[in-house]
């Protein structure tokens, strides 16, 4: 249960599992009101599981999630596809829910650039614009919580900071949490509050500092990492097992990967 | 020569257009072609349950063609299948049991040519007005559920987080189609029933630029092409079923030559 109402959303102990395989298990996360959280983990480690258990799409098969009542959350998925089947037009797409005011879609357009594609297909625009064009429609309806799985993908370097500029701006305009998954290290991090590194569970977590110079952090990122949290490299020591536990170099087997249970070597 | 039977026929063809358009466009757009397929095979079964219980086909045909839906929706979320195996499975099987099903009732009731092509010069007045009925049913929950349903198509993910649409959207389309499907089985017959899904969509895609003068411009496109079959059927004296089909596909073909020439003037005007 939320301890205090300056929680939006957490989950206690969530387990997901799919086809007898634990993709994620053990993850406690909670999201304060105000604050910007970045997920990171190599692939396939369940990040966008995690995101998909906090936002209510999967139920989870252990533990639990809970959220303030009534939160209002926007949501930019991964691989969200339109192919041409439907004619769809820019600003039809960030009206779907047909309770926006004009005047707000025409101000939120224009704050990401894509006013000039308001009659364009949407099928029509580039990655950089789709990604607008998803983040414009998400906190249109001023979300108390955004939610973004990789929200910079197919973006250039230039529409990554604005992206990320504007990730900051929304959370101090409206006091709103941000909770986002995304490869784009060392562009995400001045914007974070918090880093959560996940490889199947909650491997380490802390200020983006404190991240960076933690012994389990470098040792899935690699020494170099901390040097301005730039290089993203993965040197695995241990693997998880079906059943959510970990197994060792040495070959033991553990119900985490933690340093201090004396198990883990590098 | 306009005959009684011919404006039966068209006022129930005109009926099931309206509503074989806009569904036919959600068809195109969550890529269910072989959705119609299934659901209209699973028809026979439906007719033969009916004639079992002693009940009007038509609610024979809806009741197998809901379960037939659901058992879709509950299929396709296996991972060992693809959707459009799923669909090929339950297609072949619901006609074959249905065609066994047909053939084990059989006392001389059921005429199979006109189940499969259907018998649009044959309806009755009262299905006439069953078939403006659920029409007038089948458009007003489609309108009513019309913004959902198409935040649910274009990403079921961001349409339950935001609570726009809800799982239901989903099964309303499939007992939406399942509705159609019954009233369309005595005009199109079960074979040529996903013809006047897909088709007037097609049609109307080319055209179209929102879902919402897709689905009109679908619905009045299926129109045409009954009008269209059903004159070519009097004409040269044709099987009526598949004459509709065939309007819609020269209207397709024309369309298409249609765009393609537009697309050249343009450019010639515009360098």
């Amino acid at each position: 249960m939320p301890q205090s109402n300056s929680i939006l959303v957490q989950m206690d102990d969530a387990g997901v599992r799919r086809d007898g395989k634990w993709l994620i298990r053990h993850v406690d996360i909670s999201v304060q009101r105000g604050e910007i959280i970045t997920i990171v983990g190599p692939n396939g480690s369940g990040k966008s599981t995690t995101l998909k258990v906090l936002t209510g799409i999967l139920k989870p098969n252990e533990g639990k999630v809970t959220g303030a009542k009534g939160l209002k959350i926007g949501y930019v998925p991964q691989n969200l596809i339109l192919d041409g089947t439907m004619p769809l037009s820019v600003r039809r797409m960030m009206n779907l829910t047909g309770h926006i005011k004009t005047d707000a879609i025409d101000a939120t357009m224009e704050r990401f650039h894509i006013d000039h594609l308001a009659d364009a297909q949407v099928q029509s625009l580039s990655g950089g614009e789709f990604q607008r064009l998803l983040l414009a429609r998400a906190v249109l309806s001023k979300p108390q919580l955004l939610i973004l799985d990789e929200p910079s993908q197919g973006v250039d370097f230039s529409g990554q900071m604005e992206i990320y500029d504007y990730i900051r701006e929304y959370r101090d305009q409206t006091g709103a949490s941000i909770v986002l998954v995304s490869h784009d290290l060392h562009l995400v991090m001045a914007a974070t509050d918090r880093v959560i590194c996940i490889n199947g569970h909650v491997c380490c977590s802390g200020t983006p500092e404190g991240v960076a110079n933690n012994p389990q952090y470098l040792d899935m990122f690699g020494p170099q990492a901390a040097q301005a949290l730039a290089i993203y490299r993965h040197t695995h020591d241990h693997v998880h097992l079906p059943d959510g536990n970990v197994q060792h170099a040495d070959g033991t087997i553990t119900d985490n990967c933690h340093r201090d249970d004396g198990h883990h070597h590098n | 020569m306009f005959e009684e039977f011919m404006l039966r026929a068209l006022l129930s063809g005109t009926a099931l257009s309206l509503v074989s358009g806009p569904i036919g466009c959600f068809i195109l757009w969550k890529r269910l072609a072989y959705f119609g397929d299934s659901l209209a095979h699973s028809a026979l079964l439906g007719v033969a349950l009916a004639l079992f219980l002693q009940i009007d086909a038509i609610f024979g045909v809806f009741v197998i063609a809901t379960c037939v839906s659901l058992l879709l929706i509950a299929l396709r979320s296996s991972r060992m299948f693809s959707s459009d195996a799923v669909l090929g499975i339950l297609s072949h099987s619901a006609l074959a049991l249905g065609l066994i099903a047909v053939s084990l009732s059989n006392s001389g009731k059921i005429h199979l040519t006109s189940l499969l092509f259907g018998d649009i010069l044959a309806v009755s007045w009262n299905d006439v007005w069953v078939s403006f009925g659920v029409t007038a049913l089948i458009l007003f929950l489609l309108v009513l559920q019309w913004r959902q349903l198409i935040a649910y198509t274009l990403s079921s993910e961001i349409a339950s987080v935001e609570r726009i649409g809800f799982w239901g959207s989903e099964v309303l389309f499939m007992v939406l189609c399942s509705g159609l499907v019954a009233i369309a089985m005595k005009i199109t017959g079960v074979l040529l029933i996903s013809a006047l899904l897909i088709l007037p969509a097609a049609i109307a895609r080319i055209f179209s630029r929102s879902p919402e003068v897709m689905a009109v411009v679908a619905a009045l496109m299926g129109v045409a092409s009954i009008i269209g079959g059903l004159l070519l059927s009097l004409e040269f004296d044709l099987p009526s079923g598949p004459s509709i089909i065939a309007a819609a596909t020269i209207f397709f073909v024309a369309a298409l030559i249609l765009s393609r020439v537009v697309l050249v003037l343009t450019d010639i005007r515009n360098p």
